[in-house]
């Protein structure tokens, strides 16, 4: 029987693996969660007691199908799952797995990679401090952990996911000081366009979720920095639509300006990449199916962010391109990829709504700290352009940004800006980083065997 | 400082006792390591390569801010690893580390 690997159970992952299963194969999966459901219906810990409207809102019902459809396989044995394990690296026809087992090496004949999306972030001066997270963050800790990461909260960046957190975390009786939007209200309003005629009801659920936030809503805003004692954020000053100098005392902060897609094991795996000037950062390419390179298939928001829904339905597609692939029959897909197109245009009009703040990272100050994992300033990277040249790899080789334990995840968007800026070129012209394994910590106690018995370390 | 961490939800679970820096503090059965210490304290640990401390950032996985101590040696990540009775963890690493340097 052949070997298909799935990494990530998410939305994607899982309905790959259903189809593969109702082929009557039996895919091995890989996930980093304790439990299947990815980012956004990530599942608390066992005993936990809110409902899944409470966790879900309008998506639990969605969620909940996710989950059960993941359990009934896993309980019939019908998928394998290496739960809170990650892959590290790929060599040819090899997965390099570390997790509560130990490091092990999967061998597989298909590869599909559904191994989704993180919050794309621009740097705010003092973004370093203690008490200032992502987004996602705010999220994944009143959604796992049923807790607010402060007191007073500012959240602030652009994008779906900021309405979203403030509404979520409002609901659940956070203190939300302020929720500062970057995007200009001519930008949400073409872009709302587009929105609507895609996807009516969605929006329409966006747009009311944000009219219930009210007076905590502030549009076009520019963010000017964080301000910090000893003890984390005590405020965010920022400028408003009118111009002028605001100040909201907060003690944490949570930004994030969409989403960006995990793209490591894509690049390990050969898949060529495309600066993508819609969704501002490089993405994977692949046909409509996912097919990205020989045996390699993607899915999920680490091809193309289109969220949850199109997510479900990337999983089906890559699926169903292995088993055409495979040679085996394949259910007929027309209606999804009809789909996946409006979902792709509401994707795309979501982007023109909510930009990529670009103006604010150009004109970030020399020593605002760009790179967070190492503490190294927007200054440092401009000094390192008159030897680097305006190159992505070359800047970080000498001046360490992208070079942390994040490696590049967080600071590599903003880093390019920075240097095109200096340059005077496209942002695109600068690259990316290349991938480099492992792309997530390994443990050396998982590579060093324990033969030694004569009592020494 | 006090904890950085407000509890909003869940908060009927047995309690698990544990140390942070010798001192014992006690979090809830299904908090991560994190969850626990953040609700006692401000940070997690200090930064490698600046004044500030560290706290966290992506809480999945992603950023590798939220690496701590545990006095037995092995690292931990904060953001994923469920709390259990009895750890003993270190916002810095123990003072036998790396070998020879320091007593």
């Amino acid at each position: 029987m052949s070997r298909i690997l799935i990494v990530g159970a998410g939305p994607a992952g899982i309905r790959a693996a259903e189809r593969l299963v109702e082929a009557g194969l039996h895919p091995v999966i890989v996930d980093e969660g304790a439990r299947a459901g990815g980012q956004i219906y990530r599942r608390p810990p066992a005993g936990f007691t809110r409902t899944a409207a409470q966790l879900y809102g309008s998506e639990a019902a969605k969620a909940t199908a996710l989950h059960s459809r993941f359990d009934a396989m896993l309980t019939a044995g019908q998928v394998t799952c290496h739960a809170r394990s990650s892959v590290i690296a790929l060599s040819a026809g090899v997965a390099h797995v570390t997790g509560p087992e130990g490091a092990q090496q999967i061998g597989f004949d298909k590869l599909i990679l559904a191994t989704g999306a993180m919050d794309r972030l621009a740097p705010v001066p003092g973004w370093q401090s203690a008490g200032v997270y992502s987004l996602g963050a705010a999220q994944i800790a009143l959604k796992s952990q049923g807790v607010a990461l402060g007191a007073r909260m500012v959240l602030a960046g652009s994008g779906p996911l900021l309405t979203l957190v403030a509404s979520q975390l409002i609901r659940a009786g956070a203190q939300v000081a302020a929720v500062l939007d970057t995007a200009p209200l001519a930008d949400q309003l073409a872009g709302g366009v587009g929105m609507a005629l895609a996807r009516p009801w969605v929006t329409l659920r966006g747009a009311l979720m944000r009219a219930h936030l009210r007076r905590v809503y502030h549009a076009a805003v520019r963010l000017t920095g964080i301000e910090s004692d000893a003890n984390g954020p005590t405020a965010v000053c920022w400028v408003d639509r009118a111009g002028r100098a605001r100040s909201t005392p907060c003690d944490a902060v949570a930004l994030g300006w969409h989403l960006r897609a995990e793209t490591h094991l894509s690049d390990l795996a050969g898949v060529s990449m495309r600066w993508d000037p819609q969704f501002h950062q490089w993405l994977p390419q692949a046909d409509d199916y996912g097919r990205a390179a020989k045996d390699v298939y993607l899915a999920g928001d680490g091809l193309r962010i289109l969220g949850a829904d199109g997510a479900e339905l990337a999983g089906k597609l890559a699926a169903t391109a292995c088993l055409q692939d495979l040679g085996r029959p394949a259910p007929d897909v027309a209606q999804d990829l009809r789909r996946l197109r409006r979902m792709q245009r509401f994707a795309k009009a979501l982007q023109r709504a909510f930009p990529w703040p670009a103006d604010m990272l150009r004109s970030l100050p020399d020593d605002a700290i760009l790179c967070r994992c190492e503490g190294i300033s927007a200054g440092d990277l401009r000094d390192a352009l008159p030897l680097a040249g305006a190159d992505a790899n070359r800047g970080k080789a000498l001046s360490r940004v992208g070079m942390g334990r994040c490696q590049g995840r967080y600071c590599q968007l903003a880093g390019a800006e920075v240097l095109a800026a200096k340059a005077g070129v496209r942002v695109a012209q600068v690259g990316r980083l290349r991938s480099q394994p492992p792309v997530r910590p390994a443990p050396i106690s998982a590579y060093v065997s324990d033969t030694r018995k004569d009592g020494a370390e | 400082m006090t904890g950085r961490i407000v509890r909003l939800a869940e908060t009927a679970r047995p309690e698990v006792r544990f140390t942070f820096d010798g001192a014992a503090l006690t979090g809830l059965a299904g908090d991560t390591v994190l969850t626990a210490i953040l609700q006692a304290r401000g940070d997690l640990r200090p930064s490698e390569f600046g004044p500030e401390r560290r706290a966290g950032f992506c809480l999945m996985g992603a950023c590798q801010d939220c690496w701590i101590w545990q006095e037995q040696g092995p690292r931990l990540r904060a953001c994923s690893t469920p709390l259990e009775a009895g750890m003993a963890l270190l916002s810095e690493a123990p003072g036998h580390w790396p070998a020879g340097t320091a007593p």
